[in-house]
C-alpha cells in the first residue's frame, strides 16, 4: 500500500529525515517510536503533504502512485489521514460544517454524490457513538478552546467519519485519560480491516496494549534504526533508548 | 499655479458656484438662520479646501484622483423601476426609501410603519415644511469646522431623510435607505444628508446601503446625524457595495444621552475609494456603544475607517471590533480614537482591529489612539495584521478540502464574526452572499 524508499527531507539547511525506508501493506498496523526530535512528526507531515519541508531524495508510492507529487487534499481523497499531534484551532468553523465539507469534497473527488444533510447527520450520529464524543463539542468552533483530550478525540472522530485507507496517528494517545485511551484505541480497531493500514506514532507501550501492532520501528535522528515485532515496544519501555543510541552510533 | 492645481480648483469652484446659484434662487430666504449656517459651512469649505495627504487625518487616503475629475451635481437621472432589478436585496421588508443621485424617489419607495411610531420625511421636504426641527438639529452634531467634506455637505446637501421616533415607541420594521448612484451616462456627485432622532426609550433600526449603476465615476459625500435620547436604542448599519469607479466619503455622527444603546456595523465590500468616519459622543451615563466593521478591498480598492468614541461622562461602555481582508493591491486604513474625558470615570472602552493580508501587494495601516484623562477606567486596544493562517490551511487541506475552498472557508468565518452582528436578516444574507462571491474570486 505504502512504500517509502530513501526518503530525505529538510527544512532550511537542516536535514531532518535522512533516508527512511518503510513498506506498509494493507491490513497492517505499524508503530513508530523514538526519542523526542527524531523526526516522527516530520515523517507524518511529509506523508500528509505539508509544504514546509523540502524533499531532497527518495520516493513515496501510495497504491502505486507518486504520493509526493500530490496536493494534501488529493492525498486525503486518495485515502490518507493524519491525526495531528497538535490539532489546529479554527475559529468560526464548526466541526460539523468542516467535516461535511471535507467528506463531500472527498466524495466528489471519488465521483460519488455528496451526502445530504440527513445522510450526513445519520453518519455523524453513528460515528459519534463510536468515539463517545459529545454533540455540543461538534457544533463549537473546530478545536477552539477544546481540552487536549477533546482535541485528540475529535481527531479520531474525524478519522472515523472519513474512513481513510491509511491512517497516521501522531501521538494521539498523549494527553488522554485511560478511558479516552481505550475509546480511541477501539475507534482505531473498528477501522482495522484487510484493506486498511495504520501508522501509530507513540511514546508509550500502553497504547500498543490496545492497538496491537504488526511491526514496531524505532526512528532515531531521521533514520529507522531498528524494526521488530510488537515485543520491541516492551523492550523499549523497559530499557529506554540508550541501547538503541549505542547501537546506532556503533553502526 | 500648475495645471493640475487648477484642475483641483475647478471642482471646488463648481461646488462654490452651485451654492451661490442656489442662494440666488432663495431670494429673501437667504436671511434665515439655516441659510446663514449653510453659508458659514460653505465659507469653511472654501477656507479648508480639499485635504491633502499632509493633513494628519488624510495621511493614507489621497483624494487627488477624486477632485481631479468633473462631476454632474444636479441629481438628474432617467432611472426606471426596471433598472432597479439588479439592485434588489431579496426578501427585504420594511420601510425602504430610494435615493437616486442624492434625491428622494417617493415613487420607488415604500413606507410601512405606522405614522404614530415613526415619522419619516425626506430631508428636502423637512427643509421646507419643518424649518424649526431642522434648525434645532441640523449640523448641531457633525463638525464642519475642521472637516472639509462635512462642511461641503452641510452647505450643499438638499436631500436625504429625516427620521423621528417619538418617545417610547419601538419601530418594528427596519428603515432602509438605499442610495443609488446612476453613473451610466455621466460622472455623478451627490451629498446625502440624514437626520435620525430616537426619542426617549424608543427603538429603531436604520440601514444605509450604497450602490452604483454603470461604470462612470461617482462620488457620494454623505453625512448622517443620529441622536439617541435617554433610554433609547438604535441599531445602525452602513453597507457599501459600489462600483470600482465609486468614491464614498461619509461621516456618521452619533450623540448619545443617559442609558442609551447604540449598536452599529459598517460593512464595505466594494468601491474604489471609501472613507467612513464614525464619531460617537457618549454624553450620558450608562451608555453602551458597539461598533463593528468589515472591509474587503481587493483590486485597487481603498477603504479607510476612522472611528472616534468620545467618553464625556462616567460609567459608560464602548466596544469596537473592525476586521479587514485585503487582497491584490487593496489598501486599508483603520484609525480608532478613544477619548476618555476627565469626568468619565468608570469608563470601559475596548477596541480591536484584526486584518488578514492575502497578497504581498496589499497593505493595511492601523492606528489606535487612546487619550485617557480619567484614572479609574478600563480601556484596551489591540490591532493585528497577518497573513492567512497556514497551519489552519494545511489542517483543512489534509482533510480533503481544496486549497481555495479552505481559504474561502477560513476567511468567511473571519468575516462572519462581523456579519452575524447584523440583525436585518435579508441584509445579512445578501452581504454573506457578496462576501462568499468575493472570496471565491
Ligand atoms: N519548522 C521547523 N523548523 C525548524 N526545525 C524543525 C521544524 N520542524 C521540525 N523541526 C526539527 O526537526 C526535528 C524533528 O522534529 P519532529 O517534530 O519530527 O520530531 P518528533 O520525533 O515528532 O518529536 P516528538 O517526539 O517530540 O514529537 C526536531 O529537531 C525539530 O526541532
Ligand atoms: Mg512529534
Amino acid at each position: 500500500m505504502l512504500s517509502i524508499s530513501n526518503l530525505q527531507a529538510s527544512i532550511g539547511d537542516k536535514q531532518i529525515l535522512k533516508g527512511i525506508n518503510l513498506q506498509i501493506n494493507a491490513g497492517e498496523v505499524h508503530a513508530i517510536m523514538g526519542p523526542n526530535g527524531s523526526g516522527k512528526s516530520t515523517l507524518a507531515s511529509v506523508l500528509a503533504g505539508r509544504e514546509d519541508y523540502e524533499i531532497t531524495e527518495g520516493t513515496v508510492l501510495f497504491e502505486g502512485e507518486d504520493l509526493l507529487d500530490m496536493a494534501p487534499e488529493d492525498r486525503a481523497a486518495a485515502g490518507i489521514f493524519l491525526a495531528f499531534q497538535y490539532p489546529v484551532e479554527i475559529p468560526g468553523v464548526s466541526t460539523t460544517n468542516f467535516l461535511k465539507t471535507a467528506l463531500n469534497e472527498i466524495r466528489k473527488h471519488r465521483g460519488q454524490d455528496p451526502l445530504d444533510a440527513v445522510q450526513f447527520l445519520k453518519l455523524m450520529k453513528e460515528k459519534m457513538k463510536l468515539v463517545n464524543i459529545d454533540q455540543s463539542l461538534l457544533s463549537r468552533s473546530l478545536n477552539e478552546g477544546f481540552s487536549g483530550g477533546e482535541k485528540k478525540r475529535n481527531e479520531v472522530f474525524q478519522m472515523a467519519m472519513l474512513e481513510p485507507k491509511l491512517a497516521i496517528l501522531d501521538e494521539t494517545d498523549s494527553g488522554l485519560d485511560i478511558d479516552a485511551l481505550r475509546i480511541v484505541a477501539e475507534g482505531v480497531n473498528k477501522l482495522r480491516s484487510p484493506e486498511r493500514a495504520t501508522i501509530v506514532v507513540t511514546h508509550y507501550q500502553r497504547l500498543l496494549d490496545y492497538i496491537i501492532p504488526d511491526f514496531v520501528h524505532v526512528l532515531y535522528k531521521g533514520r529507522i534504526v531498528k524494526s521488530g515485532p510488537k515485543e520491541l515496544a516492551l523492550e523499549l519501555e523497559e530499557k529506554g533508548y540508550d541501547w538503541i543510541r549505542a547501537e546506532a552510533e556503533a553502526a | 499655479m500648475t495645471p493640475s492645481n487648477q484642475q483641483y480648483n475647478q471642482f471646488k469652484d463648481q461646488l462654490l458656484a452651485a451654492f451661490r446659484a442656489n442662494e440666488e434662487r432663495l431670494n429673501g430666504e437667504s436671511k434665515a438662520p439655516l441659510h446663514q449656517l449653510r453659508r458659514s459651512a460653505l465659507q469653511q469649505f472654501e477656507r479648508l479646501g480639499f485635504p491633502t495627504i499632509k493633513h494628519e487625518e488624510w495621511k493614507y487616503s489621497n483624494v487627488n484622483s477624486l477632485i481631479r475629475q468633473a462631476f454632474d451635481i444636479d441629481g438628474a437621472s432617467s432611472i426606471s423601476e426596471a433598472d432597479m432589478d439588479d439592485l434588489q436585496i431579496p426578501n427585504l421588508e420594511g420601510n425602504i426609501l430610494y435615493f437616486v443621485n442624492g434625491q428622494y424617489k417617493p415613487e420607488l419607495s415604500r413606507l410601512v410603519s405606522p405614522a404614530d411610531h415613526v415619522q419619516i420625511t425626506s430631508f428636502a421636504d423637512a427643509l421646507k415644511a419643518e424649518p424649526e426641527l431642522i434648525d434645532k438639529h441640523f449640523a448641531r452634531y457633525a463638525d464642519y469646522q475642521d472637516n472639509a467634506f462635512t462642511a461641503l455637505n452641510t452647505a450643499l446637501a438638499n436631500d436625504g431623510v429625516v427620521v423621528r421616533v417619538p418617545n417610547g415607541k419601538t419601530v418594528e420594521q427596519p428603515i432602509i435607505l438605499r442610495f443609488i448612484t446612476d453613473a451610466r451616462e455621466k460622472n455623478i456627485a451627490s451629498q446625502p444628508r440624514n437626520l435620525i432622532i430616537v426619542g426617549r426609550n424608543a427603538e429603531v433600526t436604520v440601514a444605509e446601503s450604497y450602490r452604483t449603476l454603470g461604470d462612470r465615476s461617482s462620488f457620494s459625500n454623505a453625512v448622517t446625524e443620529i441622536v439617541v435620547e435617554q433610554d433609547a436604542r438604535a441599531q445602525y448599519y452602513k453597507v457599501q457595495n459600489e462600483s470600482d469607479a465609486a468614491y464614498h466619503i461619509g461621516t456618521t455622527q452619533v450623540y448619545q444621552a443617559d442609558n442609551s444603546h447604540f449598536y452599529s456595523a459598517t460593512v464595505t465590500l466594494n468601491g474604489n475609494f471609501v472613507r467612513n468616519n464614525l464619531n460617537i459622543v457618549l454624553n450620558g451615563q450608562h451608555c453602551e456603544a458597539f461598533m463593528y466593521g468589515l472591509y474587503m478591498p481587493n483590486g485597487r480598492q481603498h477603504v479607510d475607517n476612522h472611528t472616534l468614541v468620545d467618553h464625556a461622562m462616567p460609567n459608560s461602555y464602548s466596544n469596537e471590533l473592525y476586521k479587514g481582508i485585503l487582497d491584490d493591491s487593496g489598501t486599508g486604513v483603520f484609525n480608532g480614537k478613544i477619548f476618555v474625558r476627565p469626568d468619565a470615570q468608570k469608563t470601559n472602552a475596548y477596541q480591536s482591529c484584526k486584518n488578514v493580508v492575502l497578497s504581498p501587494n496589499a497593505s493595511m495601516n492601523t492606528k489606535p489612539q487612546l487619550e485617557i484623562f480619567a484614572d479609574d477606567v478600563k480601556c484596551s486596544h489591540g490591532t493585528t495584521t497577518g497573513k492567512l493562517d497556514e497551519e489552519a490551511l494545511f489542517y483543512m487541506r489534509s482533510r480533503g478540502i481544496p486549497k481555495d475552498e479552505a481559504k474561502t472557508l477560513l476567511m468567511y468565518a473571519f468575516a462572519e464574526d462581523v456579519l452575524s452582528q447584523i440583525k436585518i436578516g435579508p441584509i445579512r444574507e445578501y452581504l454573506e452572499g457578496v462576501v462568499q462571491q468575493k472570496l471565491a474570486m
